[in-house]
């Protein structure tokens, strides 16, 4: 609870600050120590201080899996807020109101890691859109941030209006929002309840953009602001797969068999689809797009899979992918050309960018002594260990393959071509910062059972 | 009541919609039958509540109570998108003088 309430009241506290100080360090620096302050709350309550006793009705269960994804997307936006938070003034005058917009989408977030009955899920997912709709067109006079903005909202207004069908037709069988009551007595499908099961499905992959529902995607990525493209691609749609893995487990566990196979489909679909149409693309933006549909084929090995290493191979994914893109798109935003052909040459003009981008790419592409190949291992392991579905684990593994093509492009880009000269102005503490992702990246690469002994010394104690 | 007229009516209702936003080229248009799909769930929901409240009204004064209280949350959201989808279009329309949203293929370059 403490993190829902906090970062609400954060947002509000940030949209004032726009109207007391013109000074932008200093709406920086307020959403950098809010944000901090959230996230020890947010681990406060994993520890068992709640400073909030708010009685939810049980529509809302606090447990160690949410509130640890909380964690680790809390702590990824602030290191995106120390990395990019002065790219946010280049957007557009409004600085103030983009950070409290985050932080309401840092809400939504804690509502869905958490949600225990239908409507919190519903509430939840618009939390998250809504702010989102808004920081896709914040740059007024783009037109390709206008259309981005458009067709993210109609298809994302239009996929509520799928996912709330799915919701009803529930209801009407079980006559409860509660996913307990749904799940109780959900031993065989009816046709009801399979048409709900549909729609919430088809409602889910919208939002986490898996194929063949992924076409607003590429568009809505490259149309909007970069430094927002970074939050959305990210964090995010990390929480989307949290949501997704959440209700269906909660809702239909019992009848997985029935439908394991159909997401067994759409998670290969997203790979083929995400991995092939990246390797075409020409603009390093477009292609971190495409290449987060790719990943989403890899968090959905989680749904497919669902056991207890799927659950925590999820949340390592999810720091994984998380630092990495992030860490890609800070110096993306640093670049005058997003095309393959500005990068060539960083390598000699900028040494430590190059070297930590080669980091987070590697860590992306899956190559070992990296954050990113655990996150791979844990998922395809998982899926492995459910037995059923074993040649969707060889799709994974080829197109892992594949992606190493498009990652490796940038590289060879960075290290093996001469370009012209691209002032690129960085200082001392984001390159500083850079270094310390990196490490961390390399350190989970090589550790990696730190953190998931963290993990199962919260999940099975 | 026969509660398969409402669920006839809701879904005839939602595939209008869904018709609409994918056939229709003008944004407010979609936008329009974005919301009659939000109003065919509404009125399923409430219908659904009927019949549940019917059917257990002797265990609990207040059964099936919670689907009209979803349809009041509903109309929420659907008010907050309205503001922020509308700010979206006028947004587009002082842009390009048109809600066409034929006109969105820049970013396919």
């Amino acid at each position: 609870m403490n993190a829902i309430v906090i970062s609400a009241v954060l947002g509000v506290v940030m949209m004032f600050s726009g109207v007391l100080t013109n000074s932008k360090t200093a709406v920086r620096t307020v959403a950098i120590i809010g944000l901090l302050g959230l996230i020890v709350a947010n681990v406060l309550d994993m520890g068992g201080y709640h400073f909030f006793n708010v009685n939810v009705k049980g529509m809302l269960s606090f447990d160690v899996f949410g509130l640890l994804f909380n964690t680790i997307a809390f702590a990824s936006t602030w290191i995106y807020f120390l990395l990019s938070g002065r790219d946010m003034e280049r957007v557009g005058i409004n600085l103030a109101e983009y950070f409290a917009l985050i932080f309401f989408v840092l809400c939504g977030i804690a509502i869905v890691s958490s949600f225990n009955s239908l409507l919190m899920l519903f509430l939840g997912i618009e939390i998250i859109s809504i702010p989102l709709y808004i920081l896709t067109g914040s740059d007024k006079r783009n037109l390709k941030s206008n259309e981005a903005a458009l067709k993210y909202f109609l298809m994302g207004s239009f996929s509520t209006g799928i996912m709330l069908m799915g919701i009803t037709l529930l209801y009407g069988v079980k006559g409860s929002f509660d996913m307990d009551v749904i799940r109780a007595g959900t031993t065989s499908l009816t046709p009801m309840i399979t048409a709900g099961l549909l729609l919430l499905l088809f409602a889910m992959s919208f939002k986490v953009s898996a194929a063949p529902f992924h076409f607003w995607t590429p568009d809505a990525y490259d149309g909007s602001p970069t430094v927002f493209t970074s939050f959305m691609a990210t964090i995010v749609k990390v929480a989307g797969f949290i949501a997704f893995i959440r209700l269906f487990e909660g809702c239909f566990g019992d009848v997985k068999g029935q439908w394991q196979l159909l997401a067994a489909i759409i998670t290969a679909a997203t790979l083929f689809i995400g991995n092939i149409t990246a390797v075409f693309q020409q603009s390093v933006k477009r292609m971190l797009s495409y290449s987060s549909i790719a990943q989403a084929g890899f968090m959905l090995f989680a749904l497919v899979a669902m056991n207890d290493m799927a659950k925590e191979g999820m949340i390592f994914y999810a720091a994984a992918y998380s630092l990495a893109t992030i860490g890609i798109f800070a110096i993306l935003l640093k670049m005058k050309d997003y095309t393959f052909e500005g990068f060539n040459g960083l390598a000699k003009r900028q040494p430590v960018l190059a070297a930590t981008n080669t980091i987070f790419l590697l860590s992306l592409a899956g190559i070992p002594a990296t954050a990113g190949f655990w996150a791979k291992f844990y998922m395809l392991s998982a899926a492995i260990n459910d037995g059923k579905v074993l040649w969707l684990v060889i799709v994974g593994v080829l197109c892992a393959a594949i992606s190493v093509y498009y990652y490796f492009r940038v590289i060879q880009a960075m290290y093996f071509k001469d370009g012209e000269p691209q002032d690129i102005e960085t200082s001392k503490g984001f390159r500083g910062l850079l270094i310390g992702i990196a490490a961390v990246v390399v350190l989970l690469g090589i550790f990696p059972h730190w953190l998931l002994d963290q993990l199962s010394n919260f999940l099975y104690l | 009541m026969l509660i398969e007229r409402y669920i006839y009516l809701a879904i005839a209702l939602f595939c209008i919609g869904i018709v609409g936003v994918l056939a229709r080229r003008n944004a407010i248009i979609i936008f329009m039958c974005i919301e009659l799909m939000l109003n065919a769930v509404n009125l399923l929901l409430v219908a659904f509540s009927k019949m549940h409240h019917a059917a257990g009204v002797g265990k609990a004064a207040a059964a099936g109570i919670d689907g009209q209280l979803f349809v009041f949350f509903i109309m929420v959201v659907a008010a907050a998108e309205v503001s922020v989808g509308l700010a979206i279009i006028v947004m587009m329309y002082r842009n390009t003088h048109s809600v066409d949203v034929n006109f969105l293929n820049r970013l396919k370059h």
